[in-house]
């Protein structure tokens, strides 16, 4: 790998290098702790690549703002926390539906509500999956360190542009202002993904047909095609239908639209898995602790593991199952009162026990804590 | 409608869903007329709009367009402008949808004079969800919401474009479809944020509750309610007693929010060189 920089930054700058390096040249947004640096970095840096930035009037601007901005073809970006990504629900939903790529990042605040501002949190793991009304497809990211933070940021904009979805990358307060030493590769070392464009003649260009792809070719607007856009059920050509049979089959396809790329899709990480008795599931801030937990535990000669899920939403269950085989009880550490081991508990609970540790009082699981939870279920 | 019009308009997705005797083809008409008219690549042109009956305009017309969401057309068009400022962007939009839930966008692009031609549709109610009052349902009217009378004031459209920056502000009426035409052509021409008040009617959800007779009526009304702005100087103010004004209210252009981007771009370029 060919260096570009070495730096000290925070997880939220990381993520704007991401941004840019994946190719965002758009950011619509809205202020708020604790991902304010987010939109300040992006100030400063998109204008110098002939991106733009506005800050609106408000988070729901913000995300309306940007989905325009890709619809003309721009890569396209916003940050938010909290009440502001409550905010932006009902545009998010206007993305899955109407199929445009854009990536949000969520630096996860305590709430509900105001909350607090700059406590840390992970309780909006299912706000990211069913935040917006009806059901929808959607993907979320969740870094581990400032490295990732980059690192996923590229990958949700390249997934989003891919997949033509919404995309979240769900930091939560402690990774997105935990400061680390990161090597940043060079530019033209990075993968990047590009939407595909149509090759038909605007005459042809029926703007939602697909191939055995699942994913429609997308037209810049302003290059000829004139299509139309809306968030009704609409039929391949993109005009609005009331047809059962057709509302059916789009909502069926959305739904099913990554199954075929679930290997692309779907990233984890094991770690002290193969004959591991207990296992952690454990994501963002709170696998840190998780490891760290692990390691004391270990030389105790107790078996312990980590299956830290990246992609949380679609949530990666096969790779999950296929690891129980030793396991005799699984706990969840979460900065909530459950929210992801409730789906762990959906896949696994036939196989092994599943225990959550919740903690949602501003302050980070420690290892300690986790340590102790291990030895009351062993 | 003008056969020189007929490309301007998916002349496959007509007729229009909308009620017999509604304004609103008029006013859609009349932006087709305005575009014609104009000097503009109809390939480099995006109409958006939100949500509600006037919003529904969009799909019939024969360009990239964009039906967003209740009250955001302004904030998807801010995207779609500043991401390409080549683009002729139009926003139809409608009182409730401009005035009510958009109204913080709507203050906040004018205020941003980005280069937006915004046509909204004044039915003053509420038509696509059956005649819930909107903020312009005069005082005292009838709405399925105000059952006994609307309580609440009126916005001035005009004055609130005004205020809030826009650089050219002018009403017409559907019964005035020229001189709306006339205010679209001048509108596009601006390079700022336009806002068009086009009046138009609902007798479906608004004439019928506050028996106001045909639709035929409805236009008559506009069109005696009308004062054109060169007219009305020469009048008393007792003669424009209950009368609203029609024509070029404000023209003003001033720095433009993408221009004003697309210089620091350039700067930034030049400095980084
Ligand atoms: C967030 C949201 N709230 C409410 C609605 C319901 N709704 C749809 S159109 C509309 C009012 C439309 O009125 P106006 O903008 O004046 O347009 P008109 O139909 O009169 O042309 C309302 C309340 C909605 N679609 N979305
Ligand atoms: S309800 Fe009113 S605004 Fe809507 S189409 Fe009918 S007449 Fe027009």
């Amino acid at each position: 790998m060919t260096i570009r920089k070495t730096s000290l930054i925070q997880g939220n700058r990381a993520c704007t290098e991401g941004a840019l390096a994946a190719g965002v040249r758009f950011y619509a947004g809205y202020p708020i702790t604790p991902s304010t640096e987010i939109a300040e970095i992006m100030s400063e840096e998109l204008p110098k690549f002939g991106g733009k930035f506005v800050q609106m009037e408000d988070e729901i601007a913000g995300m309306a703002c940007i989905l325009g901005a890709a619809l003309t073809g721009k890569k396209v970006l916003t940050a938010s926390s909290g009440p502001g990504i409550s905010l932006k629900q009902e545009a998010i939903g206007y993305a899955a539906m109407a199929e445009i790529p854009c990536v949000i990042v969520n630096v996860q605040r305590l709430g509900p509500s105001t909350g607090g501002p700059t406590s840390s949190a992970q309780g909006d793991i299912m706000q990211a999956r069913w935040g917006t009304h009806g059901d929808h497809p959607i993907i979320a990211l969740c870094p581990s360190s400032v490295y990732e933070c980059f690192t996923l940021t590229v990958t949700a904009v390249n997934f989003a542009e891919k997949f033509r979805t919404p995309v979240y990358v769900l930091l939560d307060e402690i990774i997105g202002h935990m400061r680390e030493n990161v090597e940043l590769p060079a530019y033209e070392e990075i993968q990047i993904i590009d939407r595909k464009k149509p090759t038909c003649t605007p005459q042809e260009y029926k703007p939602y047909i697909i191939d055995e792809s699942m994913i429609p070719e997308m037209a810049d607007f302003g290059t000829g095609y004139r299509w139309h856009v809306t968030g009704l059920f609409h039929d391949e050509t993109g005009f609005p239908t009331g047809k059962t049979e057709i509302i059916d089959n789009q909502l069926k396809r959305l739904m099913n639209k990554f199954s075929k790329y679930e290997d692309e899709i779907l990233l984890w990480e094991e770690s002290k898995i193969e004959d591991a008795e207990i296992l952690l599931v454990a994501y963002g801030s709170t696998a840190r602790s998780a490891l760290d937990a692990i390691e004391t535990l270990r030389n105790e000669g107790i078996k312990v593991g980590l299956f830290r899920p990246i992609t949380i939403w679609p949530f990666p269950e096969k790779a999950l199952k296929a690891k129980l085989e030793k396991v005799k009880h699984i706990i969840v550490p979460e900065m909530n009162y459950g929210q992801l081991t409730l789906e762990v508990e959906r896949i696994c609970k036939d196989k092994t026990l599943v225990s959550g540790l919740f903690k949602v009082n501003s302050l980070p699981i420690t290892p300690d804590e986790i340590i102790a939870k291990v030895k009351e279920v062993l | 409608m003008r056969p020189d019009l007929h490309h301007l308009f998916r002349m496959d997705k007509l007729p229009h869903i909308w009620c017999p005797g509604c304004g609103h083809g008029i006013i859609t008409r009349a932006i087709g007329e305005a575009i014609a008219d104009s000097d503009i690549d109809l390939e480099q042109t995006v109409i958006v709009s939100g949500i509600g009956c006037s919003s529904r305009a969009p799909g019939y017309m024969n360009f990239d367009t964009l039906h967003t969401l209740h009250g955001r057309a302004l904030a998807f068009a801010t995207g779609v402008k500043l991401s390409n400022p080549q683009l002729n962007v139009f926003v139809l939009t409608g009182d409730g949808d401009a005035t009510a839930i958009g109204g913080n966008h709507f203050i906040h692009a004018a205020r941003r004079n980005i280069n937006l031609n915004v046509i909204l549709f004044n039915n003053n109610i509420y038509g696509m969800t059956g005649g819930q009052y909107s903020p312009l349902t005069p005082t005292g009217k009838m709405a399925t919401t105000s059952p006994y009378g609307n309580l609440e004031n009126n916005f001035d459209i005009p004055v609130l474009a005004i205020a809030s920056g826009a650089s050219y502000v002018a009403r017409g009426t559907a019964f005035h479809d020229k001189l709306l035409v006339d205010c679209i052509k001048e509108g596009i021409k601006n390079k700022g944020f336009s806002l068009i008040e086009a009046m138009s009617m609902c007798p479906t959800s608004y004439g019928r509750r506050n028996k106001m007779g045909t639709a035929a009526d409805m236009l008559n009304d506009l069109k005696t309610s009308a004062v054109n702005i060169n007219v009305a100087k020469k009048l008393t103010p007792e003669k424009l007693e209950g009368k609203f004004l029609i024509g070029t209210l404000h023209h003003k252009p001033y720095r433009e929010f993408t221009e004003e981007y697309d210089k620091l771009i350039d700067r930034l370029r030049k400095e980084g060189d």
